[in-house]
């Protein structure tokens, strides 16, 4: 365990020592509330509550989780830090949750630095503040997912920016499973008994939930799951790797 | 203290590291020399467990590094090629990872990091960030992580490469310094710093161990071991007076200097003063040779003579 915090320590300092977090931080809360206040038109709705900024979340992680996550293990790869992290005494599996749960973390501070938008919903009207709790854990939950697939993208391939577009493609496509466009690929191949199951595996649906005030116990599951497959698929990689 | 048991490595239809079994006691400096591309660093990643060999293992203080991974590593200090390291970090910061890496108690980490750095002579630098470090620097920062939990076997992937001839013997001597109780493995292909660096050398080519022997036995496989290297005024006179020597099997003669290669058991120098002194050459130079490692490295890796 103590070798898993070590890691996410170290890379939370890698964060904050380089200009990653503060660049992350900026456009992070720059685009919520440029979402929130033009698109979402927050004002203008006349509603104290927060579903202007929440609904856009998903397509604000389309394109910066992978941002964050392309350097999880692309870098370390490029630069052979790999070969001395995974050479230390700790399982991949240690190295896999460390890197997670810090870029996690970090995705939970910047949630959390959106905490005035709730002052201003709480000093406009009466929101209602359950709500907007479970939206948050929602939304750090879905992030939490994209993150998972972005570190497997990041640990097929030395090059970031493959890492970002295949992690934007996955992401994308788990996020619209739903879809007819998606569900029309494996049609043919698939009886209407896996379709159906392909449709529910939809992120955004799942989030759905969580913004209408609703914590649901196996929607959490739901989510932690996506999250331990995703790094299972990490550590299956970096093995792999590792025989060549 | 480490066995390799055939080991064996494919990357596809290449085959990197063939059957390779070797067993190294403490006290041991090994040189691990072949040319680029002969499996050096194959075997070291697989030594260190980071690459997973397609057959065979190895074992470090009787721990195996596929089935008990960990503890092998917890004994292992390890320096990848070309030195990879945290850039962003402090040389501090980097050093304090590693050690929490390593499980050393929070407690002796402040000291053991001052002994470190001290040891390395890294204390001036050690609030720099790596990214603005030299390269020798940067090197000796690698050396420091692989050696900070003090372990019994180190392996280190070509450590003086790359440095200024005064940065090499330091970290020579660091590496000598340390002998002791340790087994340490050095992989180079600078051939000029085994014989004062390692007591034991393994040359492989093409996947396969080629010679295994003390530097000095290596010298002696050489052609030019107790051969006689001269130069005279009128070289092609003291020629033809050598070629007439029994003892003389064989006379070449480059860049202005004569060097006479003895037959099997021969003692030449005597012979060849007494000719001089025989003859009145004029003898601006007169040596015996200890033996070429470049010509044992050359002879065994391609099967040519130098």
């Amino acid at each position: 365990m103590s070798a898993v915090v070590t890691i996410i320590r170290r890379e939370l300092l890698a964060y904050f020592t380089t200009p990653i977090a503060f660049v992350f931080l900026v456009v992070f809360l720059v685009l919520a509330a440029a979402f929130t206040f033009y698109l979402g038109g927050f004002y203008e709705r006349g509603i104290a509550d927060l579903q202007p900024f929440f609904q856009f979340h998903p397509w604000l992680y389309l394109f910066l989780v992978p941002a964050l996550s392309m350097r999880l293990w692309a870098e370390e790869r490029h630069s052979g830090t790999l070969e001395l992290l995974l050479t230390l005494p700790l399982s991949p599996w240690q190295a896999v949750l460390g890197k997670f749960v810090a870029a996690w973390l970090f995705l939970g501070l910047a949630l959390l630095l959106t905490l005035p938008i709730w002052l201003t919903v709480n000093y406009l009207g009466d929101a209602d503040n359950g709500r907007i709790f479970s939206s948050y854990l929602g939304s750090w939950l879905l992030a939490g997912s994209l993150l998972a697939i972005g570190s497997c993208m990041s640990a097929l391939s030395r090059n970031q920016v493959i890492a970002f577009v295949l992690t934007l493609v996955a992401s994308f496509a788990l996020m619209l499973t739903g879809l007819p466009m998606i569900l029309n690929i494996f049609r043919g191949w698939f009886s209407q008994f896996w379709i159906d199951g392909i449709a529910r595996l939809s992120l955004i649906s799942h989030f759905g939930g969580f913004q209408r005030g609703v914590i649901a116990w196996y929607e959490i599951v739901y989510f932690i799951l996506m999250i331990l497959f995703w790094l299972y698929a990490t550590v299956v990689v970096l093995k792999t790797r590792r025989v060549g | 203290m480490l066995e390799a048991r055939s080991l064996c490595k494919s990357f596809g239809p290449i085959q990197a590291v063939k059957d390779l079994s070797f067993s190294l006691e403490k006290g041991t400096v090994l040189g691990f020399l072949g040319p680029n591309g002969a499996g050096k660093s194959t075997t070291m990643r697989m030594l260190t467990g980071y690459l997973t060999p397609t057959r065979g293992t190895a074992l470090i203080q009787g721990h195996d590094v596929q089935s008990d991974a960990l503890a092998a590593r917890q004994c292992l200090g390890y320096l990848p090629e070309g030195a990879p390291l945290y850039a962003e970090m402090t040389v501090r910061q980097f050093l304090t990872f590693i050690a929490r890496m390593r499980n050393i108690p929070a407690a002796e980490i402040p000291e053991r990091l001052g002994e470190t750095l001290e040891r390395l002579s890294l204390t001036e630098v050690a609030c720099q960030t790596i990214e603005t470090l030299s390269k020798g620097f940067r090197r000796r920062v690698g050396i420091a992580q692989a050696l900070i939990h003090d372990p019994c076997v180190l392996i280190l992937d070509e450590p003086t490469d790359g440095l200024d001839p005064n940065q090499k013997r330091d970290v020579r001597r660091l590496i000598q310094s340390m002998l002791d109780d340790k087994l340490i493995i050095v992989s180079t292909h600078i051939l000029e710093e085994v014989p004062a660096l390692c007591n034991r050398v393994m040359i492989i080519a093409n996947g396969q161990l080629q010679a295994d022997d003390t530097p000095q036995g290596l010298l002696e496989t050489s052609r030019y071991y107790q051969a006689v290297t001269l130069q005279v005024d009128d070289s092609q006179a003291a020629a033809s007076a050598l070629s007439d020597l029994p003892e003389a099997a064989r006379i070449e003669l480059k860049h202005h200097e004569l060097t006479v290669f003895p037959r099997e058991g021969a003692e030449l120098l005597p012979l060849v003063t007494k000719l001089a002194e025989q003859y009145q050459w004029k003898v601006h130079n007169l040596r015996l040779e200890a033996g070429r490692l470049d010509d044992v490295f050359r002879r065994v890796t391609t099967g040519l003579e130098a």
